[in-house]
C-alpha cells in the first residue's frame, strides 16, 4: 500500500489489486450493518477502533517517521476533545457548528503539539519519552483542576451534553429512516470516521512520501547527518511533532462529538502508552502495520470482554475472576509475547525488516 | 517557618522513599538501557504482601507481636517475592529482547507492568487496604517541626541501605562486573564477565529495594492498592533522571530533592498563588522540575555529559 517507489516509473496497477480494492470497500461499506446484527455496541467498538487508526496514524507521523518517541500523545487528542466540547456544549452556553469548531480544534491541537515539542528539540529517545510523558500528565491534572477560580474544564465531573456532529439538518448523534432502512447513530458516525481515516491515511501515504516525509526519515536515521545535509532539524521535528498533534486533534473534536461527554479521565497515560503500543505492535513507520495494530489493540480487550465471562459460566458455572482483570492480562500477556517474537511489529515495513535483520549486532 | 521545616521534614521522608525505588531504575538503566516500567509494580507488590502479612499478625492476637517483630516479617516475605518477580521479568520478557530495538523492550517493559497490575488486582481485589497502626505513634519536636518515629525509621533504613549499596558497587567483585558491564557490555564480556549474571544481579538488587520500599510506603501512607506502583515509580524515575540516570549517588540525590520539592511545592502554592492553585496541583512541580532539568541539563544534575545518547 504505502511502500516507497524505489523505481522512477510507476508499474501498472493490475486488475487484482482493484478488485482486491473494491471488495475492501465493499466490506467496508456493509461492516456496521453486519455487525449490527450482533448488536450496536459491537458498531460502537469499531467507531472507536476508527479512532484509534488515527491516533496511531498521528503517532506514527511523530514515532513512526520522525523517530521521536512521544509518550504524551494523548495530550493532543485531549485538546480536540476538550475544544470540541468547550465550543459545542451548554457548558459555555456556546453551540457552533462543526466547520467551525473542528478546525479550531485542530489548529489548537497543532499549536500544542509545536509548544510542547518546542523545548524538547535538544532531547533524544528515552529522555524525550519522559518529557513528552511530563507534559501530558500536566495537561491532564490541568484539566482535572480548572474548575476553580474560574470554571473552564469543570473538572473531574467532566463537560456533559456535548452536540453532536451535525451536517445542517442531517444530525448524527440519533437514528433516522432513510431510503427505507433505519439507519442508527454509531453506523451514520461509522461512515464519517471512515470517511475521515481514509482522509488521514491519504495523507500520511502523500506525506511519507514526499520531501517532508524523507526528511523525517533522515532525522529518523541519523540527526547530525540529515542537519549536514541541509535539513532545518528544528522546523522538521516541530512539524512532526504539530502534524502529529493535529490528527489526535480530530480524533479528540471526533470522540468528544461522539461520546457527548468528555473527562479528565479519558486522557490517562494508560491511553498514551496503548497508543504507543498499536504503534510499535503493528510496525512504527509502516502505514498498514500501524492499523492493523490500532485496529487488533481495540477490537481485541472487547472481544475478550465478550468471550471471558460466557466462558468462564460455561466452564465453572459461576464467574471466578474478575473479566476486567483477565482482559488487562491478557492485554499485556500480548504486548511481552508479540515484542519477543516479533520485536519490528507484526507487520513491518521492508525496509525496516532488513534494516533488523542485518544490523541486529550493530544495534545493539 | 515552622510551616518550612515540617514539610522539609516530611519531603525527606517521602524523598528517601524516591531514592530507593531510583536506585533500582538507574542500575537497570545503566545496564541494559532499559526503563524498567515494571519496577513501580515490585514496590507495590512489596507493600501489598507486608500489609497483607501485618494484618494477619496484628488481626490474629493483638499485642501478641511486637511491633518490630512485624514489620520484619513483612520485610522477610517482601523481599524474596520481590526479588523473585525481578528476577522472572529479566529472564523471560527482557532477556530476549537484549538485541531487539529499544522501543521493543520498553513496550515489554509496559506488559509486564500491566500483567503485574492485574495479578495484584485478582489477588487483593480493587479496594485500598489499610495498613494497621503498629509503629508508636511517638513524636519528636525539632525546632518546630514534628518528626515521627517512623519518619526516622523510614530515613534511617534508607540511608543504611543505600551506604551498603554504594559499598557494594564500588568495594566488591560484583559491584565492578556491575560497573564494568554498565560501560560497555561487549568488552566486559570479553573480560570474562558473565553478563547475564550481572544483568539478573541487578533486577535483584533493585528489586530488594523496591520490596523495601514498598514497605516503607505501605507503613508511612497507612494505604496500598494495586494501582499505587505506576505513579510511584513514574516519580521514582523521574528522581533517577533528575539525578542523572545510571548514576546511584545521583539517583539518591534526585530522589531526596524530588521528595522536598514536592512536598515545599504542595505546602506554598497555596499561599504564592493566592489560592489559585492548591496542592492539587502536587504532582505537576515534580513533573515541571523534570521537564526544566532536562531542557537546561539533560544529563540530569551528577550525570556525565554525553554527546549523543539516541
Amino acid at each position: 500500500m504505502s511502500r516507497t517507489n524505489t523505481s522512477s516509473k510507476r508499474e501498472p496497477v493490475s486488475l487484482k489489486v482493484w478488485l482486491g480494492v473494491a471488495m475492501l470497500g465493499v466490506v467496508l461499506a456493509i461492516l456496521p450493518f453486519v455487525l449490527g446484527m450482533a448488536g450496536q455496541s459491537w458498531v460502537r467498538t469499531l467507531n472507536f477502533a476508527l479512532i484509534y487508526v488515527m491516533l496511531a496514524l498521528g503517532l506514527n507521523i511523530v514515532v513512526g517517521f520522525a523517530g521521536l518517541l512521544d509518550l504524551g500523545y494523548i495530550a493532543f487528542y485531549a485538546v480536540g476533545a476538550y475544544v470540541w466540547a468547550m465550543l459545542a456544549s451548554p457548558h459555555f452556553g456556546l453551540h457552533l457548528p462543526f466547520w467551525i469548531v473542528l478546525p479550531i480544534g485542530v489548529v489548537m491541537a497543532a499549536i500544542f503539539g509545536a509548544l510542547l515539542g518546542a523545548p524538547t528539540l535538544k532531547l533524544r529517545g528515552d529522555y524525550l519519552a519522559i518529557v513528552t510523558l511530563g507534559f501530558g500528565e500536566i495537561i491532564r491534572i490541568f484539566m482535572n483542576n480548572l474548575d476553580a477560580p474560574v470554571n473552564i474544564t469543570n473538572g473531574p465531573q467532566g463537560i456533559n451534553r456535548v452536540d453532536t456532529f451535525a451536517l445542517g439538518d442531517f444530525v448524527f448523534g440519533r437514528s433516522q429512516e432513510m431510503l427505507g432502512f433505519r439507519i442508527t447513530g454509531p453506523e451514520k458516525y461509522y461512515y464519517l470516521l471512515l470517511f475521515l481515516v481514509i482522509v488521514i491515511v491519504v495523507m500520511c501515504v502523500r506525506l511519507q512520501n514526499s520531501r517532508i516525509g524523507r526528511a523525517w526519515e533522515a532525522v529518523r536515521e541519523d540527526e547530525v547527518a540529515a542537519k549536514a545535509m541541509g535539513i532545518n532539524t528544528r522546523n522538521i521535528k516541530l512539524l512532526a511533532f504539530s502534524m502529529g498533534a493535529s490528527f489526535g486533534g480530530v480524533a479528540g473534536a471526533m470522540f468528544a462529538s461522539m461520546q457527548g461527554f468528555v473527562s479528565p479521565e479519558s486522557f490517562s497515560l494508560m491511553e498514551s502508552i496503548t497508543v504507543l503500543c498499536m504503534v510499535v505492535l503493528g510496525g512504527m513507520g509502516h502505514i498498514p502495520g500501524v492499523i492493523l495494530g490500532a485496529i487488533l489493540l481495540s477490537v481485541f480487550p472487547e472481544v475478550l470482554r465478550a468471550v471471558v465471562v460466557p466462558l468462564q459460566q460455561a466452564a465453572f458455572g459461576e464467574v471466578l475472576l474478575d473479566p476486567e482483570a483477565i482482559r488487562m492480562l491478557m492485554f499485556g500477556l500480548a504486548l511481552v509475547l508479540v515484542m519477543i517474537f516479533r520485536p519490528a511489529g507484526l507487520w513491518p515495513s521492508a525496509v525496516r525488516r532488513r534494516e533488523l535483520t542485518s544490523n541486529r549486532e550493530a544495534r545493539a | 517557618m515552622d510551616i518550612f521545616l515540617q514539610q522539609l521534614v516530611n519531603g525527606v521522608t517521602v524523598g528517601s522513599v524516591y531514592a530507593l525505588v531510583a536506585l533500582g531504575y538507574t542500575m537497570v538503566y545503566g545496564i541494559i538501557g532499559l526503563i524498567n516500567f515494571a519496577h513501580g509494580e515490585v514496590v507495590m507488590v512489596g507493600a501489598m504482601i507486608a500489609t497483607t502479612l501485618v494484618v494477619g499478625l496484628a488481626g490474629a492476637e493483638p499485642g501478641a507481636v511486637s511491633a518490630w517483630l512485624m514489620l520484619a516479617a513483612a520485610l522477610a516475605a517482601a523481599i524474596p517475592v520481590c526479588m523473585a518477580l525481578g528476577w522472572t521479568a529479566e529472564r523471560f520478557a527482557y532477556r530476549p529482547l537484549r538485541r531487539a530495538p529499544r522501543l521493543a523492550a520498553l513496550i515489554t517493559a509496559i506488559g509486564v507492568s500491566i500483567i503485574l497490575q492485574n495479578v495484584a488486582m485478582m489477588i487483593w481485589g480493587r479496594n485500598y487496604l489499610s495498613f494497621p497502626h503498629i509503629v508508636e505513634p511517638l513524636v519528636f519536636q525539632l525546632g518546630g517541626a514534628r518528626i515521627s518515629l517512623l519518619q526516622i525509621l523510614i530515613v534511617a533504613v534508607a540511608i543504611a541501605i543505600m551506604t551498603g549499596l554504594l559499598l557494594v558497587v564500588h568495594r566488591t567483585r560484583l559491584g565492578t562486573a556491575m560497573r564494568a558491564t554498565a560501560q560497555n557490555r561487549e568488552v566486559a564480556g570479553l573480560m570474562g564477565i558473565n553478563i547475564n549474571t550481572v544483568i539478573s544481579a541487578a533486577f535483584l538488587i533493585g528489586s530488594a529495594l523496591a520490596a523495601v520500599a514498598g514497605v516503607m510506603v505501605a507503613t508511612y501512607y497507612g494505604v496500598s492498592q494495586y494501582t499505587m506502583g505506576f505513579m510511584l515509580g513514574l516519580k521514582a524515575f523521574t528522581a533517577a533522571v533528575l539525578g542523572g540516570i545510571g548514576n546511584l549517588a545521583g539517583a539518591m540525590l534526585g530522589g531526596l530533592l524530588l521528595g522536598i520539592i514536592e512536598s515545599l511545592g504542595a505546602g506554598y502554592i497555596g499561599d504564592l498563588t493566592n489560592g489559585i492553585f492548591g496542592s492539587n496541583y502536587q504532582d505537576v512541580f515534580s513533573f515541571i522540575v523534570l521537564i526544566l532539568v532536562l531542557v537546561f541539563r539533560p544529563s540530569g544534575l551528577l550525570g556525565e555529559r554525553v554527546g549523543d545518547r539516541a
